[in-house]
């Protein structure tokens, strides 16, 4: 399978301000959020990333999606460098995180259309697109109605079919059904199993095992912004379920301090 | 695609602006307030402080001349003779009167007699008002101005500007060079102000307003270059600020007349078309500038409110390079025109007072784009910055 995500030794450090200091109740001015982390996926496959929270999953994911940059390492989407390539990266991967807002002066079908117009979508091609992601996330009876009167789980649809405009091949999804009710969490995840039968290559974060279980290949498991593990699911749980497993590997890291 | 990405940002921009009924009325709603708001204080003041034409002052008067007593009469006055002089002050604190006359005994006898030599004090005539009312105010400066008409003819040895024929004038300012006068001192403030509240009324709201609200990550998510986000938005927000500005404009300038109670001619006619072609171009620099340093403010902020504490400073020193108008005529030095918004209102100041430079206005047009390039290239690098874009 071709390796289409490659994540060589990411590293990244935030200041803390003397408020978060007190917080965090350290001294230290700095927060090593991620630390020298690698990893890959491949063409097809759902690759999740479990952690607690403050795990470093979100920072890492931003890291790919090029929000933020790497203090040292690099990481390659289809070949292309994160540091050296932004704009390209940009273009190769659909991102989608609840940071992300859309404009709630804005309908879905303005958004939809202005997106496409930014990744520079044919109109045609884009009409196409949006009719086939609206229908299958019932966006279409709520096009024209402003994001500001969708409801949440609607607004979680619309930004996951705007994140797509573009139909990318790597899509990564930070916490993709947080906060969302069943009915919307369903759908969301089922979509993701979709994505894969495209043979889309998937990344999810998330701290819900019984998701992981459901929908990765593989999985990387990550604490205190180091790659604890990763591998095949299977290969992971040897016979145990994720959450079990899980555990034995945070007892095992913080030295049976859970 | 990366042309279109400009012109996409531009439309949206454009979109959130326009479509938006809330919003599109706070751009045009100054201009509207400033022209009811003028013209209503305009008819307030107007009824304050300008008397009624028709109206006779009612003036008492105390041991008067009789040759005075005519002389007031045939002014328009309604004269009475004093009987009680502390009723008649109660009068016009009241507002039942409005002068009080009171001649010295003897005083044609006395005023004939006196000479300035003598050392002694002039024949003394007490005149009581109430400058607290327009009527009796009004009263007291006519009466005042024919004492004084009537002091000079008795040792009149020579007359200054006493015209021979009814349409000789002195004053040879042609109605061009008030309007010239009253634009150059007036307008570059004016501009400027309007200018910078129009900018104010976009610019934060597009840039720590996407910041605030979250919606800047999802368009830094795009392929799109920062640089061309920046530009989008940047000539998106001036055209937005232009129409603001010129609602404002339109405003203050319809208002002015009424505001002034009638008494200023304004003519805008008396410019060309070269005159305010060179204005639109200072304009429209000075426009681009504008949003663009307070666009870099709002990339900076992290709400919009913060924002407008940042930008507060700028405007107090916007409206005191719009102050300098007030103080004579442009600048000469071609160097002084580099710098960045004093050189708009001194440019404006030469063009509203006929005195428009050409070379003055390109170097203010060229000062400002380069400093509206200078301005996107740290716009861009701001996007660029995960710590300015996502400071929480």
């Amino acid at each position: 399978m071709k390796e289409l995500i490659k994540v060589e030794g990411l590293s990244k450090t935030f200041k803390l301000s003397k408020k978060q200091q007190k917080i965090e109740k350290t001294n230290s001015t700095v927060r090593r959020a991620v630390n020298n982390l690698s990893f890959e996926a491949y063409e097809g496959e759902i690759y999740g990333l479990l952690g607690p929270n403050g795990a470093g999953k979100t920072t890492t994911l931003r890291m790919l999606a090029t929000l933020i940059k790497p203090d040292s390492g690099d990481a390659f989407i289809d070949g292309y460098s994160i540091v050296k390539e932004p704009d390209v990266v940009r273009s190769k991967i659909g991102f989608l995180t609840s940071e992300l807002k859309l404009e709630e002066f804005f309908t879905p079908n303005y958004l939809f259309d202005f997106f496409s117009s930014l990744h520079g979508i044919a109109p045609e091609k884009a009409a196409s697109r949006k009719k086939e992601l609206f229908s299958r996330f019932g966006i279409d009876r709520f096009a024209e109605v402003k994001v500001a009167d969708l409801s949440t789980g609607m607004k979680q649809k619309a930004s996951l079919a705007i994140s797509l405009v573009h139909n990318p091949d790597i899509v990564i999804f930070d916490e993709p059904t947080n906060g969302l009710d069943v009915i919307t969490a369903k759908v969301v995840t089922d979509f993701l199993l979709y994505l894969k039968e495209q043979g889309k290559t998937v990344i999810v974060s998330t701290h819900i095992f019984s998701l992981i279980e459901k929908i990765c290949d593989r999985v990387g498991i990550i604490i205190n912004g180091q790659m604890v593990v990763s591998g095949a699911l299977g290969e992971i749980c040897n016979g145990k379920t994720l959450e079990d497993r899980f555990f034995d590997i945070y007892l095992e890291y913080e030295g049976g301090e859970a | 695609m990366k042309n279109n990405a400009i012109l996409t940002i531009f439309k949206k921009e454009l979109a959130r602006f326009f479509k938006d009924r809330r919003t599109l009325i706070a751009l045009l709603m100054p201009g509207l307030l400033i022209y009811a708001i003028y013209s209503l204080m305009g008819g307030a003041m107007s009824d304050a402080f300008m008397p009624d034409e028709d109206y006779k002052p009612i003036v008492y008067v105390a041991e008067a001349p009789e040759y005075l007593g005519d002389i007031l009469t045939d002014a328009l006055f309604d004269v009475n003779e004093s009987k009680n002089i502390d009723a008649e002050k109660q009068q016009i604190v009241d507002g039942n009167a409005d002068v009080l006359i009171i001649f010295p005994e003897n005083f044609t006898e006395n005023m004939l007699a006196y000479s300035p030599e003598s050392g002694m004090p002039a024949p003394n005539i007490e005149i009581y008002y109430n400058s607290s009312s327009t009527n009796s105010a009004m009263g007291y400066q006519n009466v005042v101005a024919m004492l004084d008409a009537f002091e000079s003819s008795m040792t009149n040895k020579f007359d200054i500007n006493f015209p021979v024929s009814e349409d000789q004038t002195f004053d040879l300012a042609t109605a061009d060079d008030m309007t010239g006068m009253i634009f150059s001192m007036i307008m570059p403030m004016l501009l400027v102000m309007l200018l910078f509240s129009g900018c104010m009324a976009v610019a934060p709201e597009s840039i720590a307003g996407e910041k605030e609200r979250g919606t800047i990550a999802t368009l830094l998510i795009t392929p799109t270059k920062r640089s061309h986000i920046a530009i989008g938005k940047i000539l998106a927000l001036s055209l937005m600020a232009l129409i603001s500005g010129a609602s404002s404009t339109l405003g203050v300038v319809l208002s002015l007349p009424k505001l002034m109670g009638g008494t200023m001619e304004i003519d805008g006619s008396v410019y060309g078309v070269t005159d305010y072609a060179m204005v639109a171009l200072v304009i429209l620099s000075t426009v681009l500038v504008l949003i663009t340093v307070i666009s870099i403010i709002s990339a900076y902020a992290k709400t919009i409110k913060e924002a407008g504490t940042y930008v507060t400073p700028l405007m107090i020193a916007s409206m005191l390079i719009g102050l300098s108008g007030m103080m004579g005529g442009a600048a000469q030095n071609p160097l002084l025109y580099l710098i960045p918004l004093f050189n708009s209102v001194q440019s404006m100041i030469g063009i509203f007072s006929f005195e428009g430079n050409l070379l003055h206005v390109l170097i203010t047009v060229g000062a400002n784009i380069a400093v509206t390039a200078v301005g996107v290239f740290v716009l861009t690098r701001m996007f660029n910055s995960e710590k300015i874009m996502f400071n929480k």
